[in-house]
Formats: structure tokens, C-alpha cells, sequence
């Protein structure tokens, strides 16, 4: 279990080459971030500021929003007027507002999903592609047929069961598209499990929580990451449909899915308001989908 | 041929041990019920009598396997049981079988997804061709964009633009769905316009995507390029060396896009108020009326399998390395 200094992961020959040249100053991190940012494409660009601004609203929703949540401002319906930018809602609520903390609440909901997400299915992937044998066997069995039932049908399913609330909610979408991520996650540590220094940790006698967070999870990050991105949309576009069908995110808390049903009267009226929220979730996903194909795009371009 | 013969046999025995085990799962829901699931179903005011009587009715004093073989023995033959709707007047009123709930909206739902369906496969295989074969034009990147954008977006809000647009500010077409049984065919169809038309944008988006990719893959394989070398015209390229490998790619992308209507077929039909069976499901969640969610779960996964499977099958027999073998 000592680190022998053998096993330093420098190679020979680099920490050779270290001493006889000097290195220029290494960029920091952020320097090299902030040159990346300004090469992107703007597609990345704009999907990059469109993330910003959502996760300004949402953290500083009480400070922007000129109401809160759940007050009651004015009459029912209520049109576009200065004192309310996009009218007010069913109950006589402030649009603007809602919208504003739906950022927090929506976002919020669909954000821990992903990680819950992503910490299921990621380690059990990666575990399952070390131990391999029959662990493997029965974990890739399992996903199989949890994938065999499509996951809004299986969602609602389980809804059913256990009822509706935002607890079950995030665990049930977490669970269902964690299979999704073993999938993958599995398939990239398969091709890292071989490599030599994942045998060299072995006979090193590394623990498994050694191998899976030292050796493989470096090496599969960047396409994790990318994957990370496409995930939250399709969580976040679940959440809303879920929400939206009335089985999500549950009143009073501002969502914009179940804003869109509430509202969505007002359509038949020529009025708008109802495609705002609906708008709102439009716009994150198309931003989030721009950035990963961006990041997809600059990680397969510097394997090649 | 024999080769085919039992690859076929081996995936359809696979599907047939999925179906077995997505039933075994749908089935043992009814297990996961939380103690006081009775009482939440009854009401407050449910005298322990009534709510042992409910769960003899749903069958909960026998062991989990006989009722299994019970359940799946009745849906083989179309008997879903009961729906928990009734159970309120236990003991008295008539309770309504799933089937009759289950079966008109089933019907209405498939008429919607293969009115979709019929619009949206070739139009997005065509597009989705044109896409690869004049890759990184102009017209490729417009393409590409849009369709990046459609798929983004949630169901319910192309689905209110098109209310909004075609149906309010220009009334085109009827912004509800609302069609009955004697609905005569050319006015079920003006109605269904809407939904239709919001499936066909999402798919055809998913659809082209997926075939441009599959075919610029295909076109980028050696033998294409030994083909290209050897000075073959474009058309021969295409007949003879592309398309019969291209056809597994393509029948995996129409079953897996198939497979994506069934679930969007849910949010679209609560939109438009149709009377199908993915609004009835969405009902019956709220409801927990857990005997009709058990049916619609089964609907839509035995047709989800089913279109996996025939996309499996299709790309067996239209193989060239299995359907030629040395």
C-alpha cells in the first residue's frame, strides 16, 4: 500500500526532460479557459450566456424578481402592463416573477437529477466494467430490461405508485436514466480498464475506490461531461413534460411545465403568455445542446 | 440462409423473454404499494370490512406467482381486470372492466401515430438523404441547425405554436381534437391535423438527424471509397455497394423513431384533448387507478419491444455478409 516513488505517475523520461529545459510558465487554468471561450464558435458563445443568465436568475431569484413566488398582485389574467411586464396568471400571480423563480425550481430539480443521475449509473458503470464476470453479467442484464420500457411510460408507472411528490420524482427520472449513463460509462472504462497503469495499480494492491477515482475517471471525463450536457436536456425536458401532464412538480412552487398547463387557456385567446415558460425551457436546452456539440466537437478534435 | 433462419430465432426468442420480464415487472408494481395504498384509494371513511374486501378483490390474499399466472392468463386473452375507478362503490355499483376504457382509446391512438408515421418516414429519410449526400452545404447546415433546435424543444410547445398560429390567429384547422366514434373518417382527419402535424415535426427532426449520420457513416467506409477508386458511376456506388448495407441503419432509425412516438404521443393527446390512450394513462396515474396504468404500461411496452425487434429482424435479413456467407 506504500507509494514507492517508482509509481509516480510522471514518466522517466518527462521529469528527465523537466530538468534540462525550462519550462515557460504553464497557463492557468483560467487563462486557458478564457482562450477557449473566445475561439468557441458563437453558437457555444451564446449557449454559453444563455446558461449564465439562467443560473443568475435562479440563484438570485428574490433579489430580481419584482415579486415573490407565490403573492397574490392582481386579478385574474391580467394583461401585459408596466406594472406587470407579462400580465398575471391564473390566480393572479405575477408572470415575470414565476418565470424568474422557475428558473430556481425547474432548473434546480432537473440539475440534481442529472447528478443523482450520473452518481448512480457513473460508478456502477465504472465498477462494472473493472470487476467485470458476473457483476457485469447481472448489471448489464438489469439495464437491459429497465431500458426495454420507455422511461416517460416507466416514469409514470412508478409515479402511480408511490404518488406524486418532488422527492420521487428526482428519484425515479434518476434511477430510470442512470441506465442510460452505465451504458455509456461502462463502454469508455471498458477501453481504460485494460491499459497498463490500471494493472499497475492492481498488482500495486490499489483498493477498487483507488482504481475507479484515481485511474479511470480522469481518463473517461471529457466524454462524461459532454454526455452530462445531453443528459440534463433529456431530465429537464422530462421533468417538464411530467410537470406539464400534472404529475411533476407539484403546486404552489413556480415550474414552468405546469405554468405552461395552467396558462394554457389564454392560447385560445390569440395571447402568448402560456408559450413564455415554455419558451424559457426551449431556450436552455437548445443553449445546453449547443455547448456540448461545441465541447463534443473540441474533445474528438484533439484525439485525432 | 440458414445463417438468418437462426439469428432470426435467437432475437425473437430474446424479445419473447423481454416481454416476459417487462410483464413480470409492470405486474409486480402492485407489489410496491405502500400499506395504507387502500385507505388513499377508499377514502378516509373506509371501514376495515371495505378495505379487506378491496384487497380480496385485487386479489392481495394469495401468493404473488398465482396471481401473476392469473393476470398474465387474463391479458393473453384481453381481460385486464377491473378498473380501481369502481372500487369506491364496492359492493354495490358495476365495476368497469379496463378493457372497455382501454380498448376504443387504443384504437384512436394508433390512428394518430400511423397518420404521423406515414408522413413523417419518408419525408425524413428523403431529407435526411439529401442532408448526407450534400453534406456541409448550405442547405446541409440550415438542416442541421433546425432540426438541432426542434429536437430541444419540449413536445407541448410546438405543439401550442402550431395551435397558436394555424389555429387561433388563422383558424385553418380545429385547435381541439376532441373526436368521438362516429366522427365520420374525412373529419376525424382535418381534426387530427394538429397533433399529427406536431408528431411529424418532432420525429422528422430525430429521424433526419439519424439517417444523415447513418449514411455519411456508411459513404465513409473503405469499400465505398475502393468503389469510388475504381471509377464506378455514382448511381452504381449507390445501388449496388451503399443501399444494401444501408438498410439495417435505416430500419433501425424508423423503429427507434416509431418507439420515440409512443412516448410523445402522451403529451401531445393531453394538449389536443384526443381521446387516446396516452391521456387515458396520464389520467389514471392521477387517479392511481393502478389496474388501467398497468394496461397502458403494457400497451406501450409490448409496442416499443415489438418495433426493437422487427428493427432487429430488419437488419438480419437484409444483412449482405449474413445473407451471403462464404
Amino acid at each position: 500500500m506504500t507509494n514507492a516513488p517508482d509509481t509516480n505517475p510522471v514518466r522517466p523520461e518527462e521529469a528527465l526532460l523537466a530538468e534540462a529545459v525550462p519550462v515557460p510558465q504553464q497557463r492557468s487554468a483560467w487563462e486557458t479557459a478564457w482562450r477557449e471561450l473566445r475561439r468557441a464558435p458563437l453558437s457555444a458563445q451564446f449557449g454559453l450566456v444563455v446558461i449564465l443568465c439562467y443560473v443568475v436568475l435562479g440563484l438570485f431569484a428574490p433579489l430580481i424578481a419584482p415579486f415573490t413566488e407565490n403573492e397574490l398582485v392582481g386579478s385574474q389574467y391580467e394583461p401585459w402592463s408596466d406594472q406587470f411586464v407579462f400580465g398575471t396568471d391564473q390566480l393572479g400571480r405575477d408572470m415575470l416573477s414565476r418565470l424568474i423563480y422557475g428558473a430556481r425550481n425547474t432548473v434546480g430539480i432537473a440539475f440534481f437529477t442529472t447528478i443523482i443521475a450520473f452518481m448512480i449509473g457513473g460508478s456502477l458503470g465504472v465498477l462494472a466494467s473493472i470487476l467485470g464476470g458476473w457483476a457485469d453479467q447481472v448489471l448489464g442484464r438489469a439495464v437491459d430490461v429497465l431500458m426495454a420500457i420507455p422511461l416517460l411510460i416507466f416514469a409514470l408507472v412508478l409515479l402511480s405508485i408511490f404518488g406524486t411528490s418532488v422527492i420521487n420524482l428526482v428519484l425515479i427520472i434518476a434511477v430510470l436514466d442512470s441506465t442510460r449513463v452505465f451504458r455509456l460509462s461502462r463502454a469508455v472504462s471498458m477501453n481504460v480498464v485494460v491499459m497498463d497503469f490500471v494493472e499497475a495499480a492492481r498488482l500495486q494492491g490499489e483498493g477498487l475506490t483507488w482504481i475507479m477515482t484515481r485511474e479511470i475517471l480522469p481518463n473517461i471525463l471529457p466524454p462524461m461531461v459532454a454526455e452530462f450536457g445531453l443528459r440534463f436536456c433529456f431530465v429537464f425536458l422530462t421533468v417538464s413534460a411530467l410537470s406539464f401532464l400534472g404529475l411533476g412538480i407539484q403546486p404552489p412552487a413556480a415550474d414552468w411545465g405546469s405554468m405552461v398547463r395552467e396558462n394554457a387557456t389564454l392560447i385560445n385567446y390569440g395571447d402568448i403568455t402560456p408559450l413564455l415558460p415554455a419558451g424559457a425551457i426551449a431556450l436552455l436546452t437548445v443553449a445546453v445542446n449547443f455547448v456540448v456539440d461545441w465541447f463534443l466537437h473540441k474533445t474528438s478534435g484533439l484525439k485525432e | 440462409m440458414n445463417a438468418v433462419l437462426r439469428t432470426v430465432l435467437q432475437r425473437l426468442g430474446l424479445g419473447i423473454l423481454t416481454l416476459f420480464v417487462v410483464s413480470i415487472i409492470i405486474f409486480s408494481t402492485i407489489e410496491m404499494l405502500p400499506g395504507d395504498f387502500a385507505k388513499a384509494i377508499l377514502g378516509q371513511s373506509a371501514t376495515p370490512e371495505t378495505v379487506a374486501a378491496f384487497q380480496r378483490e385485487i386479489g392481495l390474499d394469495q401468493p404473488a406467482p398465482i396471481r401473476y399466472l392469473n393476470w398474465i392468463g387474463g391479458v393473453l386473452q384481453g381481460d385486464f381486470g377491473n378498473s380501481f375507478a369502481s372500487a369506491g362503490a364496492l359492493g354495490g355499483g358495476q365495476a368497469r372492466t379496463v378493457l372497455s376504457l382501454v380498448a376504443p382509446r387504443l384504437a384512436n391512438t394508433l390512428f394518430l401515430a400511423g397518420m404521423a408515421a406515414i408522413i413523417a418516414v419518408p419525408l425524413a429519410l428523403v431529407l435526411g438523404m439529401l442532408a448526407a449526400l450534400y453534406r456541409n452545404s448550405l442547405f446541409d447546415r440550415i438542416v442541421n441547425l433546425t432540426t438541432l433546435t426542434s429536437i430541444s424543444v419540449p413536445e407541448f410547445f410546438v405543439a401550442y405554436i402550431l395551435m397558436l398560429f394555424l389555429a387561433v390567429k388563422f383558424p385553418i384547422f380545429y385547435s381541439l381534437a376532441n373526436v368521438s366514434p362516429d366522427t365520420p373518417f374525412m373529419e376525424r382527419l382535418a381534426r387530427c391535423a394538429l397533433p399529427a402535424m406536431t408528431l411529424v415535426l418532432v420525429i422528422v427532426a430525430h429521424m433526419m438527424r439519424m439517417t444523415r449520420a447513418a449514411i455519411i457513416n456508411l459513404l465513409a467506409s473503405p469499400y465505398i471509397e475502393m468503389a469510388r477508386l475504381k471509377g464506378l458511376s455514382p448511381s452504381r456506388i449507390i445501388h449496388h455497394h451503399a443501399l444494401p448495407n444501408a438498410w439495417a441503419p435505416i430500419a433501425n432509425v424508423i423503429a427507434l423513431n416509431l418507439a420515440y412516438l409512443i412516448v410523445g404521443v402522451v403529451v401531445v393527446e393531453v394538449v389536443f384533448v384526443y381521446p387516446g390512450i396516452g391521456q387515458l394513462m396520464v389520467d389514471a396515474v392521477s387517479s392511481r387507478d393502478i389496474p388501467v396504468v398497468q394496461a397502458c404500461a403494457l400497451i406501450f411496452a409490448v409496442a416499443y419491444i415489438l418495433l426493437n425487434l422487427l428493427a432487429d429482424i430488419a437488419s438480419i435479413v437484409t444483412n449482405p455478409r449474413l445473407l451471403h456467407p462464404r
